[in-house]
C-alpha cells in the first residue's frame, strides 16, 4: 500500500510536467473582462487541463492509499503536510480554472507545484506514528482545512507574480525590477536545494561529525551534503571526507546552515548561468509568455483567491486551530510561534483586504502584497517549523 | 453646517459627493468625468462633518480604515517580534529571565529581555494595541454602516444620465421600442433572481445586497470575540489550576470549592509497536521509542452536601473514566487534562535504627514522603523523631533546604533516642550520605528499601469565556464569508428619446458580473454594457478602478 501510494505520487509529478508542456503551447489565447466571444479556447489548453485533472487524481489516490495505510490522515509530518499544501495548491488551480478559464495561471502554478512536491520528497517519508497531543480527529480537521485555505491563497501569488512580470517595465533596472528578480531568485534557491540534496542522496554521501556545543558537551552530526560551514570544535569520524571550510560557532546550528549555504550556491549558480547565457532578467525573460493577458483580470483573481482563502484559512488555522487546541492543551491559544504566525498571516491578509477597500491599493501594489503573503506563507511554513522551536516541530 | 445642493434640487448634507436623489456628482467630484468613487454611496458620514470637540476628533481618528491598517501592520509585526526567542511562559526557564536571555542568547538577548520582549503578549503595549483595533472594528463600522445602511434604503430608481456615464459599466444604444426593451429587461433580470423596480421609464435591478454588511457582521463578530477574552479577568470565569495525584491517592480537585475529588488508580504510558501498524517499521527503528498514550484511570467524586465543616467529607462516587490526551474528563464546568506526569518517584523509604558498632537492628521505620509523621515509636525506649524533612533536598547559602515540595531527592534530621542515649543523638540522612553534626554516634539509621510510585499531572480548567469567544468566532465567521463569497450587483438601465442607456457597478468581481450581465441579455437589443475602468486605464494607467467597500 505504501508503494502504491509513492506509485500515485510519482505518477503525478510526471503528469504535472507533461501538462505544463501543453498549457505553454495555449498561451497565445487572449483573456478579458471585454473578450471576443468567438475565440474559442485552445485546444492545447484543453489537454493541458485534462492532464492537470488527471495528476491530481493521482494525488488524490496517493493521499487516500497513505492514509490507509497509516491508519490516519497522512498529514503528520513535514513531508506529509508539504504534499498535501501542493494537493490543494493544484485544487486551487483547476477552481480558478473553471472560473475563469486562465491557462497561463496553470503555466505558472505547476512548476511552483512541482518544486513543492520535490521539497516535501526531501523529508523522511516514513509513516510516523502519532504521539498522543495528534491522536485527534481534529487533526484532519485543522490540518487540511489549514492547507486547503493556503492553497487557495497561493493562487493570488501565482496571479501577482504573472502581474507582476506583464507589468513592470524591464527595460531598465528599477527597484520593482530587483525585487522581482529576489523573488525568482528565491524560488532558485528551493531549486537549488532540491538539486544538490538528491544529488548527494544518490550518491549516498554521508560523512559523521562530533562536535561541542555551547554546554562543552559532544555532540554528533550526520552531514548529508558536503560541509562547507562545519560545526563548533568539529572532528571527523568518517574517512575520506571533507574537511569543513569555515568552522561556525555553537550557538548557530551548523548543519542547517550549511544545507541553506548549498542550496543558496545551486541556486546562485542556475540564476546566474541564465542571466550570463539570455542576457536578461529572468521577468524580462518570461514576459513575453503574459503579454496577452488581460491585467484586470490577473488583478481580479489575485483578489477573488484572498477573499475564497481568507475565510478558509481563518476557519482552519485559527477557528479549528484553537478548539483543537482548548482539547489538546486546555488552553485555546499557547502563544505558540506556529500559532503566532497564523495569526500573523491572517492580519496580513486582513490588511490587504482593508488596503484594497479603502486606500484603492489594486492592481501592481495589491499584486505585491499577494506574493508578500505567500512569502508569510512559506515563512510559517519552513522557517517556523525547522528553526525555531515549538509545539509544532515536527520535521 | 452647510448642506450642498444639487442642481435637481435636492439638498444634501455636507460631506455627499454622489447627490441622493439624483446621482449627479456633487461637490468637488462634478468638474471631472472620472469614473465615480462608489464607495459607501457617495454619502457624508460622521467623521467628514463633524470635527469639532475632543470626541470628534478622537472619533475622526479611529475612523480611518489607514489607521486601522497600521494598527493591524503593527500588531503584526510585535507579535512576529515575539517569536524570535521563547516567550518566558514558554520556555520553562531553569533561572531567572534576567539571567536567562542574556546567557542564551547573547547581547541580543539581553536588549530583547530589556525591552520587555520575552513576555510580550501580556505587555501593556500589545494589549493596548488590541484594545486600539478594537475600537477601531467599532467605530469605523458605525462610521460606514450607518449612511451605508440609510443610502441603499433610499436610494431612488431614476438617476442622472451623467451618474450612469460616470459607471465602470455603461453603454447606450439608439433603439426604436426603448419601453418594450425595458420591460423585457425586467423580465430577463427577474429571472435572473434580480429585485427589480421600474419607475417613470428607469429600472434598478438589484442582488446580493447583504453581502454589504458582511464586514460589519465580521467585526461584531470579533468584537464580541475581544469581549470574551476581556471577561477572563473577570474572577470567577476562569479557574487554572494543577494538580498532582500519585497512584493510589484520592485528592480534592483545586478551584472546585471542596466539592469534587478524584483517585487516581493508576497512571500508563504506553510505546507503539509494530503489531501496531506494519508501516510503523521504519519510523520506530529511526526514532526509537515513540508515546502512544498518556492515560490516567481515575474516579470522581462528589462531597456529600451533609458534611460537617471540619470534618472529612463523605464522597460520592460519580464515574469511573480515562483521561488521556486529547479526551478531558468533564464535570460541570470543569474539565481535567492530562498534562503531565512522573514516572517512579519514591513514595515513601524504609530505614532501620541500627547499632554501628554490632550492626544490631532495633526496628523498622517507613516514611510515607507526603505525608511523614513526627515520631516513629520501635517500642522498648527506642524511638525515632523526624526533626526536619526536605523533600527535595539542596544546600541553599550553607543551610539545607528543599527545591520544591515534590520528593524528588529526600533529606530528613533524626533524633534517634535509645536506652543507652535517652537524651538522643542527631543524625542528617539524605541518599548516600550520613551525616552526624554533633559529633560522633553510636547508633545511625540505614537505608533500607523505598517504594515508587507513578504521578499524575492535571490540569484543572474552568473557562466560562469559551461560548461568548465560540459565538464571536461564528459570527465572525458567518460576516467574512456572507462579504467574501457574494457580491452586491445593481444595474441601471434608462430610456430617453428613443436612447437606451445601461450601466452597472458590482462591490467585487466584475469579470463574473459581465458574464452574467451577457448572459441575461443574450440575443436581445438590450446593449451590454463596455468595461470602462479597462478603457480608462489605458488611457491613464495612474488611475485604478474602485472596489466599493461595504
Amino acid at each position: 500500500m505504501v508503494e502504491l501510494s509513492s506509485n500515485f505520487l510519482h505518477t503525478s509529478f510526471i503528469l504535472y510536467l507533461i501538462a505544463i508542456v501543453f498549457l505553454g503551447g495555449a498561451i497565445k489565447q487572449k483573456k478579458g473582462i471585454n473578450r471576443n466571444k468567438d475565440e474559442k479556447a485552445p485546444i492545447a489548453g484543453k489537454i493541458g487541463i485534462c492532464i492537470t485533472i488527471a495528476g491530481f487524481i493521482s494525488q488524490l489516490g496517493y493521499f487516500i492509499t497513505r492514509w490507509i495505510a497509516a491508519g490516519h490522515a497522512p498529514v503528520s509530518n513535514m513531508f506529509e503536510f508539504v504534499t498535501f499544501f501542493s494537493i490543494m495548491f493544484v485544487a486551487g488551480f483547476i477552481l480558478f480554472y473553471f472560473l475563469y478559464r486562465s491557462v497561463v495561471l496553470g503555466l505558472f502554478t505547476l512548476p511552483i507545484v512541482l518544486l513543492i512536491i520535490a521539497y516535501g520528497s526531501m523529508f523522511t517519508k516514513d509513516i510516523t506514528p502519532l504521539i498522543p497531543s495528534l491522536r485527534s480527529e481534529w487533526l484532519t480537521i485543522h490540518v487540511m482545512t489549514v492547507a486547503a485555505g493556503e492553497g487557495i491563497l497561493a493562487i493570488s501569488f501565482v496571479a501577482g507574480l504573472i502581474y507582476l512580470i506583464k507589468n513592470i517595465d524591464h527595460s531598465k533596472r528599477t527597484k520593482k525590477t530587483v525585487w522581482l528578480e529576489v523573488i525568482i531568485f528565491g524560488i532558485t534557491t528551493v531549486l537549488g536545494f532540491v538539486i544538490i540534496t538528491s544529488i548527494f542522496a544518490m550518491t549516498g554521501y554521508k560523512s559523521e561529525i562530533n562536535w561541542v556545543n555551547k554546554e562543552g558537551q559532544v555532540e554528533h552530526y550526520q552531514y548529508k551534503l558536503p560541509p562547507l560551514l562545519g560545526p563548533n570544535e568539529w572532528e571527523l569520524q568518517t574517512e575520506n571526507r571533507m574537511e569543513p571550510l569555515i568552522e561556525l560557532p555553537a550557538i548557530i546550528d551548523a548543519q542547517k546552515a550549511n544545507t541553506v549555504v548549498w542550496s543558496f550556491l545551486i541556486g546562485n549558480v542556475l540564476y546566474l548561468l541564465v542571466r550570463l547565457i539570455t542576457r536578461k532578467r529572468v521577468g524580462q525573460l518570461l514576459q513575453p509568455l503574459v503579454k496577452n493577458l488581460d491585467k484586470d483580470l490577473l488583478d481580479e483573481i489575485s483578489y477573488r483567491s484572498v477573499l475564497i482563502g481568507f475565510p478558509v484559512f481563518t476557519l482552519g488555522g485559527l477557528i479549528f486551530a484553537m478548539i483543537w487546541a482548548h482539547i489538546a492543551w486546555s488552553r485555546f491559544w499557547a502563544w505558540d510561534p506556529k500559532e503566532v504566525w497564523a495569526l500573523v498571516t491572517w492580519f496580513f491578509y486582513a490588511a490587504f483586504l482593508h488596503l484594497r477597500l479603502s486606500s484603492g491599493w489594486h492592481g501592481e501594489k495589491s499584486a505585491w502584497l499577494a506574493v508578500i503573503g505567500f512569502g508569510i506563507i512559506m515563512f510559517n511554513l519552513i522557517f517556523v517549523n525547522l528553526i525555531i522551536a515549538g509545539m509544532h516541530s515536527y520535521a | 453646517m452647510k448642506n450642498v445642493k444639487c442642481e435637481c434640487g435636492h439638498v444634501n448634507p455636507l460631506g455627499t459627493v454622489i447627490c441622493e436623489s439624483c446621482g449627479r456628482a456633487v461637490g468637488e467630484n462634478s468638474k471631472t468625468n472620472d469614473l465615480l468613487d462608489m464607495r459607501y454611496e457617495g454619502t457624508a458620514r460622521r467623521s467628514q462633518v463633524r470635527n469639532q470637540t475632543i470626541i470628534d476628533k478622537i472619533w475622526n481618528f479611529f475612523s480611518s480604515v489607514k489607521v486601522g491598517v497600521v494598527l493591524i501592520v503593527l500588531a503584526l509585526i510585535a507579535s512576529a517580534i515575539g517569536t524570535i526567542f521563547p516567550q518566558e511562559m514558554n520556555a520553562n526557564l531553569d533561572k531567572p529571565a534576567n539571567i536567562y536571555y542574556e546567557e542564551k542568547y547573547g547581547w541580543f538577548g539581553k536588549i530583547y529581555y530589556l525591552l520587555g520582549f520575552h513576555d510580550l503578549y501580556s505587555s501593556w503595549w500589545y494589549i493596548l494595541l488590541v484594545a486600539s483595533i478594537g475600537v477601531s472594528l467599532v467605530i469605523c463600522s458605525l462610521d460606514r454602516a450607518v449612511p451605508l445602511y440609510k443610502a441603499l434604503k433610499k436610494q431612488r430608481v431614476p438617476k442622472h444620465i451623467s451618474f450612469m456615464k460616470r459607471q465602470r459599466f455603461f453603454n447606450q444604444k439608439t433603439v426604436g421600442n426603448t419601453e418594450k426593451l425595458v420591460v423585457l429587461a425586467e423580465e430577463l433580470l427577474k429571472k435572473s433572481r434580480y429585485k427589480v423596480i421600474l419607475d417613470h421609464g428607469s429600472l434598478l435591478a438589484e442582488k446580493g445586497r447583504f453581502s454589504r454588511w458582511g464586514p460589519y457582521v465580521n467585526h461584531i463578530g470579533l468584537i464580541i470575540f475581544l469581549i470574551g477574552v476581556m471577561l477572563r479577568f473577570v474572577p470567577g470565569f476562569y479557574v487554572n489550576e494543577q494538580l498532582w495525584v500519585k497512584e493510589g491517592e484520592t485528592k480534592v480537585i483545586p478551584g472546585t470549592d471542596m466539592q469534587y475529588y478524584l483517585t487516581n488508580h493508576k497512571f500508563l504510558v504506553e510505546y507503539y509497536s509494530e503489531e501496531d501498524n506494519e508501516a510503523y517499521k521504519n519510523a520506530l527503528e529511526q526514532k526509537g521509542a515513540i508515546v502512544k498514550n498518556f492515560q490516567s484511570n481515575v474516579t470522581l467524586y462528589k462531597a456529600s452536601e451533609k458534611t460537617l465543616p471540619g470534618k472529612n467529607p463523605e464522597l460520592i462516587k460519580i464515574k469511573d473514566d480515562e483521561i488521556r490526551v486529547n479526551k478531558p474528563l468533564t464535570v460541570d464546568s470543569f474539565s481535567l487534562f492530562q498534562a503531565s506526569y512522573k514516572l517512579n518517584e519514591i513514595s515513601s523509604m524504609t530505614l532501620a535504627l541500627t547499632k554501628k558498632e554490632t550492626g544490631e537492628e532495633f526496628g523498622e521505620i517507613t516514611i510515607d514522603l507526603t505525608n511523614p509523621k513526627d515520631v516513629y515509636d520501635l517500642g522498648n525506649g527506642y524511638l525515632v523523631y523526624l526533626m526536619s524533612y526536605f523533600p527535595d533536598f539542596v544546600i541553599k547559602n550553607g543551610e539545607p533546604a528543599t527545591n520544591s515540595p515534590f520528593p524528588n531527592n529526600p533529606a530528613f534530621a533524626f533524633k534517634m533516642v535509645t536506652p543507652d542515649k535517652p537524651e538522643g543523638e542527631i543524625s542528617f540522612v539524605a541518599i548516600q550520605q550520613n551525616l552526624e553534626p554533633m559529633g560522633e554516634n553510636q547508633y545511625k539509621m540505614a537505608f533500607k528499601n523505598a517504594d515508587f510510585v507513578n504521578y499524575t499531572g492535571l490540569i484543572v480548567r474552568k473557562d466560562l469565556t469559551l461560548p461568548i469567544i465560540a459565538i464571536g468566532g461564528a459570527i465572525f465567521l458567518i460576516g467574512v464569508a456572507q462579504g467574501s463569497f457574494w457580491q452586491h450587483r445593481r444595474i441601471w438601465i434608462k430610456e430617453d428619446n428613443g436612447d437606451l442607456f445601461i450601466a452597472g457597478h458590482t462591490n467585487k468581481n466584475w469579470y463574473g458580473f459581465m458574464r452574467e450581465i451577457e448572459k441575461i441579455f443574450a440575443g436581445t437589443e438590450i446593449p451590454i454594457p463596455k468595461d470602462q475602468g479597462l478603457e480608462k486605464e489605458k488611457k491613464d494607467t495612474t488611475n485604478q478602478g474602485v472596489d466599493s467597500v461595504g
